[in-house]
């Protein structure tokens, strides 16, 4: 394909946020912003001004995932416009994200910070995962291969979510290059040291990633392989709505690896096992996320995919 | 009709944290006792199951909704009560509303006056006592088994107040049934009046606490290792009823020597370091002097300058 020939040229990438307590009971991040709040010392870096922020403040004094609404589906088009501007009425989280929005934006203008960093956690057992929101992003693709290559033999997988409906306003997407960090296993509250450390050198790459690019460094073209959302899958219910079965033990832990057709999906509380009727082989994640069971979501399936970034090199 | 049981010769492994030495300890035996004479108790007709008493912890949950939707409340000579313990809490997933319905059940909470301002859990708590107690009555539930999950790596342990004939065989058989299974016993040693958590409301009873799990998530596993234990239960009922003998024999009990916060910064109050990663998990494993037990954030290590000790691990924030 001949666009991968060229070199693509961006502007410098100079204006970094790193966002903490999206969901304020995702500790990592909580407590990586705090840290880096007071000692800054370890982000920065030559030529970049890199802000770490709290983002939903109030959630994370509560040591609960959003107050009112969740902050990481709020940033919507409608949310964001000047129309809705009344004030008092609207949810803790629609006023934290137009509030987001006049810091690290406007979304879509050049105004916008360069990249934002999303940190978070999940319960289900997907270990170190970048979360991509466009799979014609060079940038971000040439950062996530950095950061792959610089993590390797460990694992850092990418998840790419451009998927019409199932993808979402996020707080990072007010950047022009969103980020999101999601790293676990780890229950909701709780700090485990591994995981923390672990999103620490991400995050340590990422920004080391943006210097070299800032000094004018061109980064040759590359193949990264992605996991493309597809579906989303929910548990059984009855007709009240309540679940009716939980991830089946084969399953649970499980993400990332190929879940075939006749594979055991769910177990019923008495015991009987459902099997996965997909007409291939998936491959799920977010596998019993907490925050998930009301979003009518058990996992999610994906499907392996190769992306080519081309060469990239500032402007 | 009376069956007949025997007595338990029982030793308890403290790790005494006053002690100073430089070697390693062994564990020391707390207190032993022998009774050569067997012992009688009535029938145990009716029990109580609770779950959701922590609305986040969803094993007991789900449990105690697909019992209620079986419509279960006999199984073989016992009747059943089954208890969904805080639904406030349950139905916003949260650990509780207002405060911690598990140590709301001190006799003295359960006697004291009810205003407007009483928080809704202690209201839930007199009402609880009035349904499968009242604590300390004839009338109480002969047996109150309450069903909890804890974040930490604790695996399945029976949690119980006094030294309790029926625990500590339901222990002892629960050992013997669930074999690729450790079951393992912690102790508190608190007088009835002041056992504040659910299961000192029934005669006899304990909390069975399962992890790992996160808050707000059931694992099949999980979920099925607790019905398993809560079965072979319902079956020693069964056995005992029927007039089977429990013959004499030992357990092994962990106590409680005391809570460890973490480091924290004396102006905020925030904390300063993570557990250990060599820590994290290691729930029941014996922490040596010179062990590391927490990683601040900026870099050091935090040792453990005490005597031995075995360390049971606990949510970083109770909610």
């Amino acid at each position: 394909m001949s666009s991968y020939n060229n070199t693509a040229r961006f502007s410098e990438a100079r204006r970094v946020a790193i966002f903490g307590g999206t969901h304020g009971n995702e500790m990592s991040g909580v407590t990586l912003v705090n840290l880096w709040t007071k000692n800054g010392a370890e982000i920065q870096r030559k030529a970049v001004e890199a802000v770490p922020f709290i983002t939903n403040p109030k959630a994370v004094e509560k040591c609960t995932r959003y107050v009112d609404t969740d902050l990481n589906r709020a940033f919507t088009p409608e949310n964001l416009s000047s129309n809705r501007m009344s004030g008092n009425n609207l949810p803790y989280e629609v006023l934290r994200a137009q509030e987001i929005n006049r810091i690290f934006g406007p979304k879509g203008s050049p105004e916008a910070y360069d990249v934002i960093f999303d940190l978070h956690n999940t319960t289900s057992n997907m270990g170190c995962t970048l979360i991509l929101e466009s799979s014609k992003d060079y940038f971000n693709l040439q950062m996530m291969n950095y950061i792959k290559k610089a993590m390797a033999p460990a694992s850092c997988l990418v998840l790419l979510n451009e998927h019409p409906l199932l993808k979402y306003s996020t707080s990072r997407s007010v950047a022009k290059h969103p980020v999101g960090l999601e790293v676990g296993p780890q229950p909701q509250g709780v700090l485990r040291s591994n995981i923390f450390e672990a999103m620490r050198v991400i995050l340590k790459h990422a920004l080391d990633f943006i210097e070299l690019f800032n000094e004018g460094v061109e980064f040759p073209p590359c193949t990264v392989e992605v996991f493309r959302v597809l579906e989303r899958i929910d548990y059984p219910r009855d007709a009240n709505g309540n679940i009716i079965a939980m991830v089946h033990p084969n399953l649970q832990d499980c993400d990332w690896e190929p879940l075939n057709p006749g594979d055991p999906m769910f177990q019923t509380f008495d015991g009987k096992t459902i099997h996965y009727q997909g007409s291939g082989t998936v491959y799920p994640t977010f596998i019993n996320e907490a925050a998930y069971y009301e979003k009518q979501q058990a996992f999610i399936t994906t499907r392996r995919e190769t992306l080519v970034a081309s060469a990239i090199k500032k402007a | 009709m009376t069956a007949r049981t025997s007595s338990v010769l029982l030793f308890v492994c403290l790790y005494n944290k006053k002690r100073e030495s430089n070697i390693q300890l062994t564990p020391s035996f707390f207190f032993s006792w022998k009774q050569m004479e067997s012992v009688s108790f009535p029938l145990l007709s009716r029990v109580a199951i609770c779950g959701g008493t922590h609305g986040n912890e969803m094993t007991g949950v789900y449990m105690m909704r697909h019992l209620q939707k079986e419509k279960i409340d006999k199984i073989g000579s016992v009747s059943v009560s089954t208890v969904l313990s805080n639904p406030r809490a349950v139905e916003v997933c949260r650990r509780y509303v207002e405060t911690d319905l598990n140590r709301c059940f001190t006799e003295a909470l359960l006697n004291s006056p009810v205003t407007d301002s009483t928080p809704y859990e202690l209201r839930r708590a007199q009402e609880l006592n009035a349904q499968i107690g009242p604590k300390g009555s004839k009338e109480a539930v002969d047996l109150l088994i309450d069903i909890h999950n804890t974040t930490s790596n604790m695996g399945l342990c029976l949690i119980f107040y006094s030294i309790d004939w029926f625990t500590l065989h339901i222990l002892k058989y629960l050992q013997s049934k669930m074999t690729s299974v450790e079951v393992r016993a912690i102790q508190l040693d608190i007088p009835i009046s002041e056992a504040y958590s659910l299961e000192s409301v029934g005669k006899h009873g304990f909390a069975i606490e399962v992890g790992p799990q996160p808050n707000g998530v059931v694992r099949a596993d999980i979920y099925n290792m607790v019905k398993e234990a809560v079965d072979h239960v319902f079956s020693w009922l069964q056995e005992f009823n029927s007039g089977s003998t429990f013959e004499e024999g030992e357990v092994e009990a962990y106590t409680l020597v005391k809570s460890i916060d973490y480091p924290r910064n004396p102006v905020t109050g925030e904390i300063t370091a993570a557990i250990h990663s060599q820590l994290q998990d290691n729930d029941f494993k014996l922490l040596q002097r010179g062990d590391p037990i927490f990683l601040s954030f900026s870099g050091e290590t935090v040792k453990n300058r005490a005597a031995a000790i075995i360390c049971r691990g606990k949510d970083m924030r109770a909610r």
